[in-house]
């Protein structure tokens, strides 16, 4: 098991965002999250990279435990540590303006995980050129289109070699022409057996590289399973309802 | 007294003002940074002692500081401030800049989005690391007009040395223009700090062009 998280609460103020969510993610899985906004999806991924603090519940990566109880975390360093199983693409891509493509990719990897120069520069150029980015290695993010620089972000993550890769809402950010070619990424991805948690609103894209989707309303986990039984036969109500806005 | 005798005791005072401007911003750079950092301190107490500190500062005049600074240390502790006179201009100049600086810094750092911090926390990189490599370079770009404007001020602004009587160029001007009932010192004045200023602006603006790779 990669990811275990389990009777997560998490509230800002007095709104209850995450009511007792658990999830498990096993290796290789792809699962995707769906669910109307405001339901808790990004603060679930969220809490499950540390940038917000659950109020309760539990949180282990391979079995370390980041988090038990009632929100109490481990140690700064053991943080760090755990910080190395997962990866997270935002929506926003907040690639690093003032670096170059390749250094984007390559500067943590040298830095935090202190790796060999030359293996880090292999690991960022296979990656590029798998993301079809090989040319735009020296370019600027601001001189790519978004659908690049979501894949230069995508890219940055992978080069971690993390055991699991989270995607928050990768596409919502960019033009309809543009979600294809990162979705493209993200399904060979999912065909290698990338371990992936992926947030999103594209319904097709989720019901073909999923191994299993999550629907989540109001900060519960409403109904999941396989995607063609949530999608092709939801048993909950509220799955239906919110599957019928996709229909049309 | 001829022209060209004006110009080069003049020049002496030249040189004495471009080592106050240079000396200021060697040393106020650095200390407006630990200022904003002490000032963005989670710790109420530190954060508001460094708040009245920059409001002391910047709510009195610069000259007054030079006095303050100068004459402080006799009036206070009775020490001798024999050879005090230069360095007094310098710390009641650092200090001064240091605390505008501070404030430019602040802003630039708080104009940088959250999302920074969140895909370098992600990335593993620790608080220094990502304040330097990932913050720091873009808050630069960012405050970099503002700075330009903080330098020309202070070229002009160093003609208060002349408070303390140091020699420097403004100084030298009034003192020879007394002397020899001319009004040239003062042309020869001006012209030096436009010529300066002009200088200044012109290698700033080298900077902003040097760091227009990125948006």
């Amino acid at each position: 098991m990669i990811l275990e998280m389990k009777n997560i609460r998490k509230s800002f103020g007095s709104l209850q965002v995450l009511r007792d969510i658990s999830l498990c993610v096993d290796s290789g899985e792809a699962v995707s999250i769906i669910g109307p906004s405001g339901s808790g999806k990004s603060t679930l991924l969220r809490c499950a990279t540390f940038l917000e603090r659950v109020d309760g519940g539990e949180i282990r990566y391979l079995g370390r435990a980041a988090c038990t109880g009632e929100g109490e975390y481990a140690s700064t360093n053991e943080l760090r540590e755990l910080r190395r199983a997962f990866g997270l693409v935002f929506q926003s891509f907040n690639r690093f303006p003032h670096y170059s493509v390749l250094k984007n990719i390559t500067e943590a990897p040298m830095l935090v995980q202190k790796r060999d120069k030359e293996e880090v520069l292999e690991t960022a150029m296979g990656l590029l050129r798998k993301m079809g980015l090989e040319s735009k290695r020296n370019a600027y993010p601001c001189q790519l289109s978004g659908g690049q620089q979501q894949r230069v972000a995508i890219a940055r993550a992978l080069c971690m070699k993390p055991d699991i890769l989270f995607f928050d809402e990768p596409t919502s950010a960019l033009d309809p022409e543009l979600t294809g070619e990162v979705l493209k990424v993200i399904k060979q991805l999912a065909e290698e057996n990338m371990t992936m948690v992926i947030v999103t609103h594209e319904m097709p894209f989720a019901r073909a590289v999923s191994d299993r989707v999550i629907f989540m309303d109001g900060g519960v986990i409403v109904e999941q399973g396989e995607p063609e039984q949530v999608f092709g036969q939801p048993t909950q109500e509220r799955t239906k309802q919110f599957l019928r806005n996709y229909e049309r | 007294m001829s022209f060209s005798t004006m110009l080069s005791t003049m020049a002496a005072g030249m040189l004495r003002t471009c080592a106050i401007f240079f000396l200021t911003l060697l040393g106020s750079l650095p200390l407006g940074l630990g200022i904003m950092l002490l000032r963005r301190s989670k710790n109420r107490l530190v954060s508001s002692l460094t708040r009245v500190f920059i409001a002391v500062i910047r709510g009195t005049p610069l000259m007054l500081q030079l006095l303050v600074w100068y004459f402080g240390p006799y009036y206070l502790f009775g020490a001798s401030i024999k050879g005090w006179r230069f360095p007094a201009i310098l710390v009641a100049f650092i200090v001064n800049y240091a605390a505008y600086f501070a404030e430019i810094y602040r802003g630039g750092v708080e104009s940088i989005g959250v999302g920074q911090y969140e895909a370098a926390e992600v990335l593993g990189y620790s608080r220094s690391q990502t304040f330097l490599k990932i913050i720091l370079p873009q808050v630069i770009k960012r405050i970099l007009p503002s700075i330009t404007n903080e330098f020309i001020t202070l070229v002009k602004d160093t003609s208060m040395a002349f408070t303390l009587a140091y020699q420097e160029v403004f100084s030298l001007a009034k003192q020879i223009s007394a002397s020899q009932t001319s009004f040239m010192p003062f042309v020869i004045a001006g012209v030096f700090y436009f010529i300066a200023n002009y200088a200044v602006a012109f290698a700033m603006e080298r900077c902003e062009k040097a760091l227009s790779y990125y948006n």
